[in-house]
């Protein structure tokens, strides 16, 4: 204490003269040189300013000093909390519900905690334009394909014991509002025996579904008109729909709690070596993604991500994100110059009310003409639409509804098929994004074999939302052990592509 | 009362151990409690923090202390809690195949009913069999194996969607009842079409997790005559899921009591309330 006063005299001391010289020749003009000098010396109030910024001046410097430790993160540069970490093992591309199902999934499967660092780029926050919260959030068995229906049902069980899985300690539990309605596809004349078919193959692997005929239709559905139907098919179990939003969260939550890193920004580029490689008897240029560069929103700011393997998990946008490693840029007949088949497509959902409508045995009614239809709320409120012709393919630069679309194409056949529907009202619409595959409107799920490193979860052509569990934990399986485990998904690899040999499904809505 | 509320200084990334104990991982628990024993305090600790002052705090602070300083404990014993419990849901409602291959379909479900302390009735026979208060029973019905079953009574009991698999194939249940079964959801309802043909009679009163899409789901019973929705809390507008239960299920008796079903309660409180208010303006300009 007493060395401390005694340095505060010194202190004192030692500035006394140099302070006042300087006001001095400051003040000259107006004061005299005795007036302020004496001022200077006597005042309390100037003195004690000058002891406090003393003090204050000691404080930040200690403080800079304990930050300028090696073991303190302190930089001499402000640093954008929100940047992405510099190096990652996993980055994935496309913040969906694919995106974060395969997160959660990897994470799940990982051997010790913090084993291995996830990043999810996802570029748009409050998913204004992702498919998955625009979807009319169904789920269903009705596929020809064996894979998919293996794939649904692996879905359905995971929706089943959701809060077992999606389980985050001391918060709410996830409440999906499933509606438990089976899907009705209707078929005519021309492609009944293909849902016979079908029919077989579903019943084969497990899923819970009954033919109808007309006549039968007619008695369970009495508000149908049967008038060109020749035969339905009615799923009894494990369909139905529910809300994509509350899934997505769901994930997204649990996977954070994981340790999975969220991100905003966007992929607008990569860092990537290329080597000479000999597959599909011709020799082709292989990639390997070295770094991601994701690019923050609203600001020039950009970090590149180093990690060991991208997912591209970007939905209808994920031909972008190969474009940016330059695949199918090259000769039109070598396998480098084959595209990306995915692209968005604009399909638009209307909301209309009819309280005459059917109740609440409503099933996820689908046409053979392309139409469908589902209840929403118990209210009278339905939502419905249909996939437009090939050739009428509107443009996907915006999502605009098209009002037109729905008095010429929608309308007529919900009204034949439904009379009651013939007095609705449109309320409401919205439009989303297929990840259209063009090759064979199925799923796209492997490593790009033109890109080492690169593994993909895309094309699912309307089934990503109710795929995303059981695509997430087979993309997790076969990163971490090298292969497929519970559900063999190799059909849906992307030699298929490269081969240009589709793999077709039969129920394509 | 959150965990979270005792334990302001937990860290954020926390959580993270529950769910590694949820995703089936529970050794990485015993590791936090043994960390954590190592420099727990046992309850009198506390009292010294105060020991410069006379007094010692009151026992509910020094309790809330000594639960703050054993977080991990407490998360660790409530997460084996909820464990336990599932596990026992899981294995009271497994599937008894062999029972099932070596004794017949009858005696398997009969079995299943009674460890799950429920109640059954054979066809053609008046009197049930049942567990008594300890839980115990006879071993008469391996007598009937070829009977089928008729009436099935699970009440209060925790079968859930796995344990319809031993329902399974029963041709001629009649009767279901699910009263106050905290398992039974949705997904079970869904799979109640097994019964789609033969089930008439059935109770889902007082299950706390169904809701209106799972009822939606009882359109594949077209034999159902009679229904019990009654105190199902999820349920948002009773009323109006009636009148659609109703025209679903036209052949169907609704039960629905416990419900509040005046639809002008609000409006009659909201009016009272403009009357009360009318009231008080009239009086203001008297009072001025």
């Amino acid at each position: 204490m007493l060395t401390w006063r005694r340095l505060h005299v010194k202190v004192r001391a030692a500035h006394a003269p140099l302070t006042s010289r300087l006001v001095t020749r400051q003040h000259a003009w107006t004061h005299g040189h005795l007036t302020s000098c004496l001022k200077l010396s006597t005042s309390t109030a100037l003195r004690k300013d000058f002891f406090k910024d003393v003090e204050t001046t000691f404080v930040e410097m200690k403080k800079k000093a304990a930050d300028a430790l090696p073991s303190s993160n302190w930089s001499p540069f402000y640093i954008n909390p929100n940047l992405p970490p510099e190096r990652a093992d996993i980055v994935i591309v496309g913040g969906g519900v694919m995106g974060w199902s395969i997160a959660y999934w990897l994470k799940k499967m990982e051997n010790s905690r913090n084993g291995m660092r996830v990043v999810v780029v996802e570029k748009d926050p409050v998913y204004t334009q992702a498919s998955t919260v625009l979807s009319a959030g169904g789920i269903r068995q009705q596929f020809s394909l064996p894979e998919n229906i293996l794939l649904s049902l692996a879905s359905a069980d995971f929706l089943r014991n959701v809060n077992e899985h999606l389980n985050v300690y001391n918060e709410d539990p996830v409440d999906l509002q499933f509606n438990q309605s089976g899907y009705l596809f209707l078929a005519n004349e021309k492609v009944a025996h293909i849902m016979e078919e079908n029919y077989h193959i579903q019943s084969q692997f497990g899923a819970q579904v009954s033919l109808l005929s007309p006549t039968q239709l007619q008695e369970r559905f009495p508000w149908i008109n049967t008038d060109g139907v020749a035969l339905a098919s009615y799923g009894l179990e494990n369909e139905g729909w529910f809300d994509p939003w509350s899934l997505l969260n769901g994930f997204k939550r649990k996977a954070i709690s994981l340790g999975v890193i969220p991100c905003t920004g966007k992929v607008t580029d990569f860092d990537y070596t290329v080597t000479l490689a000999h597959m599909y008897d011709q020799d082709v240029m292989v990639r390997r993604v070295k770094s991601v560069k994701v690019q923050m929103p609203n600001s020039p700011e950009y970090q590149p991500v180093e990690c060991a393997i991208v997912i591209n998990a970007a939905g209808a946008f994920s031909a972008k994100v190969t474009e940016m490693l330059r695949v199918g840029s090259g000769d039109k007949y070598s396998i480098d110059g084959i595209p990306f088949p995915v692209e968005p497509r604009k399909r638009y959902i209307y909301v209309f009310n009819c309280p005459d409508g059917p109740g609440l045995d409503t099933p996820f009614l689908i046409d053979y003409s392309g139409v469908y239809f589902r209840r929403e709320g118990l209210g009278g409120n339905y939502i419905g639409g249909a996939s437009p012709d090939e050739e009428n393919e509107p443009d996907a630069g915006n999502l605009d509804v098209d009002h037109d679309f729905f008095v010429e194409k929608v309308w007529p056949e919900l009204a034949h098929r439904v009379p009651s529907f013939e007095k609705l009202k449109v309320t409401s619409s919205w439009a989303g994004f297929y990840d259209y595959n063009t090759l064979d409107q199925n799923a796209i799920i492997g490593v790009h074999p033109l890109i080492n490193n690169m593994y993909c979860a895309t094309g699912f052509s309307g089934h990503g939302l109710q795929h995303s569990p059981g695509v997430g934990r087979a993309l997790a399986e076969l990163i971490l052990k090298g292969g497929f485990e519970t559900l063999d998904l190799s059909v849906f690899g992307l030699d298929r592509i490269m081969k240009q040999e589709p793999v077709l499904e039969r129920n394509i809505l | 009362m959150r965990l979270h509320d005792v334990c302001p200084s937990r860290p954020a990334v926390e959580p993270v151990m529950s769910a590694h104990f949820m995703a089936g991982q529970p050794w990485r628990f015993y590791r936090t409690l043994h960390r954590c024993g190592k420099h727990s305090a046992p309850l009198w600790a506390p009292a010294r923090l105060w020991s410069s002052s006379s007094e010692s705090p009151p026992l509910h602070t020094r309790a809330l202390l000594f639960l703050t300083q054993r977080f991990y404990d407490v998360e660790l014993l409530m997460g084996l809690n909820s464990e336990l419990k599932r596990r026992t849901v899981q294995w009271k409602n497994s599937y008894n195949s062999y029972a099932r291959q070596r004794l017949g379909m009858n005696i398997a479900l009969a079995h299943f009913v009674l460890r799950l302390k429920g109640g059954f009735r054979y066809v053609g026979q008046d009197d049930w069999f049942r567990v008594d208060k300890r839980g115990k029973f006879s071993w008469d019905f391996l007598n009937h194996k070829n009977t089928p079953i008729e009436e099935v009574d699970l009440s209060h009991s925790l079968i859930n969607f796995t344990g319809l698999q031993s329902l399974e194939g029963q041709q001629s249940l009649r009767t279901l009842s699910l009263r106050g079964c905290s398992q039974v959801d949705d997904w079970f309802l869904a799979r109640l079409h097994i019964f789609q043909n033969s089930l008439e009679e059935l109770n889902i009163s007082d299950c706390p997790q169904i809701t209106v899409g799972g009822l939606a789901a009882l359109r594949n019973l077209r034999g159902l005559r009679y229904l019990d929705i009654s105190s199902l809390p999820r349920i948002s507008s009773p009323g109006l899921v009636v009148i659609l239960l109703e025209e679903m299920l036209p052949q169907c008796h609704i039960v629905a009591t416990g419900y509040d079903l005046s639809m002008f309660q609000d409006t009659v409180e909201d009016e009272k309330e403009i009357k009360e208010q009318g009231k008080t303006d009239n009086r203001t300009p008297g009072m001025q």
